[in-house]
């Protein structure tokens, strides 16, 4: 019987119209499991080879990786919200507004980009905190962990500048809250602490050159949207890049070793 | 009672929920490692140079993990719908105004210091603390795997930092703080007219000073004194611990400043709350 099953698959495999969809078979070999990842681009920043523990859940929690995970959803779904919406003031709530109405998915596309936004900045703060009980900061990680403090704080930072994107109540007021504080930079906000105030004004300080104004205006707008859109996840992208480049290179996931 | 259900069915507060479950979660995962690894020793060298291929068992599993997170993340978009509320309109401020929820923490400290140090100096001091910690923990131990009893300070400081003054924080901030960034319990009604005495006095004030400069001086010396906390400690320990030593004077420096900064804020929250001290320093340039 076991035979017969052989002999029939090696028959069906070794047709030609099978071996002209399938170019080759698929060998059980540690060779073939290196060349897997080697070979293909997306896997390419994988090491062949890995330590078993690295593979626990309750070690790593997979939060790096969710974290990543939800950056890409936001980039596709934020990509196809960009269809539908521009960052002037007269347009932007009505094309929200026509998100949610008239647009086929459109509310489900919404939806997606702000949960996997809420959920990454979730998921990157239990990262760090995992990192740090594990003691995976210590050397030679030091740097890494350097570069995932930047990540944090690029995190939050695409996270604020979309949240103004709707221009409704919530948007505009969580964004005239959250900018306030720049007013009093020391120095450099024209109600910090050592601020000269004849020169600094509420016209040229820190918190006028992040708005566009002296208030969150439609310049705002603008302005947030092409940093939520281009300039912050264009940073965010070459420094996941290096901090998944030095993973791999400190060792892969530390280990007790 | 309405308002408190209202804000926890506040769909922008969905991930706050998820958090009063998932750090508990992870603190108990980890603790039980720790306790594992605190009694039995770390794992010896035979049984971690035990290599996996990456194809195919790591990318099975996140091959999974990513569908298990796209099933979560879609069931969490069709059942509730992103917040979208009127029209932006500057002449009509909401009260309370509050910043995204992964703010609240900072804006919490608003209540306790000048903007210029909960917005702008004790966030700098937060960055700055994260990217000293690999090079200020001089602890070769605990690298790498779960533990409690090799790095007890480290923990303890982290996680005070991150669940208390982070986490419980943002919570207090976005279920508690209702109009007039005033306290409401859950049971309590939101009163937009909620009168609370200003009895908060500066703390020369309760020592009997009444004139400005003394109590600048004053102001001043308090403060100077807390931060001399540090060398103090370092001079009078320095020559029994073999810890300060290794840690050498520049990085202990840095660790007594950012760690009594940290302590700063539940000082300066509890002289509030119990006391009513409004500032502990007053000077013509700045108020602490
Ligand atoms: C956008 C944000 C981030 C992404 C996408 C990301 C992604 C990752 C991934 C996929 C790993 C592999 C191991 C794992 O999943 O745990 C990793 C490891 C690491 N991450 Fe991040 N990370 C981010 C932010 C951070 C932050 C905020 C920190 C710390 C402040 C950090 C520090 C580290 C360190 C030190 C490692 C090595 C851990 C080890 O060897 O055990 N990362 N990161």
């Amino acid at each position: 019987m076991n035979e017969e099953r052989k002999g029939l698959k090696e028959k069906i495999t070794n047709s030609d119209i099978w071996k002209s969809i399938f170019r080759h078979g698929y060998e059980n070999t540690g060779r073939r499991y290196t060349l897997q990842i080697l070979q293909n681009v997306w896997l390419h920043l994988h090491p062949p080879r890995i330590s078993r523990h690295a593979l626990n859940f309750r070690f790593t929690w997979c939060m790096g990786g969710i974290t990543f995970l939800m950056f890409l959803v936001t980039a596709v779904t934020g990509v196809l919200l960009m269809f539908y919406y521009r960052p002037v003031a007269e347009y932007a709530f009505r094309d929200v507004q026509a998100l949610e109405f008239d647009i086929p998915f459109g509310m489900l596309l919404r939806n997606m980009h702000r949960w996997a936004a809420h959920g990454m900045v979730i998921s990157v703060m239990l990262h760090m905190f995992r990192v740090f009980l594990t003691g995976s900061y210590k050397k030679p990680r030091e740097f890494n962990w350097a570069v995932g403090v930047i990540l944090l704080l690029i995190t939050f930072f695409l996270s604020f500048t979309g949240y103004l994107l709707p221009w409704d109540q919530l948007a505009y007021w969580a964004v005239t809250v959250g900018t306030n504080m720049a007013r009093a930079t020391p120095v450099l906000g024209h109600e910090g602490p050592f601020t000269p105030t004849d020169i600094v004004t509420q016209a040229n300080d820190v918190r006028f050159a992040l708005l566009g104004g002296t208030i969150v205006g439609p310049s705002t707008l603008l302005r947030f949207y092409i940093l939520h859109c281009v300039a912050v996840p264009l940073v965010a992208s070459l420094l996941m890049a290096l901090h998944f480049w030095r993973v791999r290179k400190d060792g892969g996931i530390s280990g007790p070793l | 009672m309405e308002h408190f259900l209202a804000l926890v069915s506040k769909p922008d507060n969905v991930p706050i929920l998820a958090m009063l479950f998932l750090i508990p979660y992870f603190m108990w995962l980890a603790y039980k490692q720790a306790r594992q690894t605190d009694r039995a020793g770390v794992p010896s060298d035979a049984a971690l140079n035990d290599k996996v291929y990456v194809w195919p068992y790591l990318c099975r599993n996140e091959f999974v993990c990513a569908i298990i997170i796209m099933l979560v993340l879609g069931v969490w978009s069709i059942m509730i719908d992103a917040p979208l509320e009127e029209p932006s309109d500057p002449a009509k401020t909401p009260n309370p105004s509050k910043a995204p929820w992964y703010f609240l923490a900072l804006q919490e400290m608003l209540v306790y210091f000048d903007p210029w140090i909960a917005g702008v100096v004790l966030p700098g001091f937060i960055i700055a603390g994260l990217i000293a910690i690999p090079y200020i923990d001089i602890n070769p131990k605990g690298k790498g795997y779960y533990t409690i009893k090799e790095r007890p300070f480290a923990l303890a400081v982290f996680s005070f930092g991150f669940i208390i003054l982070w986490i419980v924080l943002m919570i207090v901030g976005t279920f508690l703080r209702g109009p007039g960034w005033n306290i409401f319990m859950p049971w309590q009604y939101w009163d937009p007219h909620k009168i609370v005495p200003l009895t908060n006095v500066n703390l020369s004030y309760l020592f009997g000073i009444r004139d400005d400069t003394t109590a600048n001086f004053f102001g001043f010396a308090v403060v100077a004194g807390y931060f001399a906390l540090g060398p103090i400690f370092y001079f009078w320990k320095y020559k029994t611990s073999r810890f300060l030593q290794e840690l050498g004077l520049v990085r202990y420096v840095i660790v007594s400043f950012l760690f009594l900064s940290m302590v700063a804020l539940p000082i300066k929250m509890i002289l509030r709350l119990a006391l009513n001290i409004k500032y502990v320093w007053v000077s013509p340039w700045f108020n602490i």
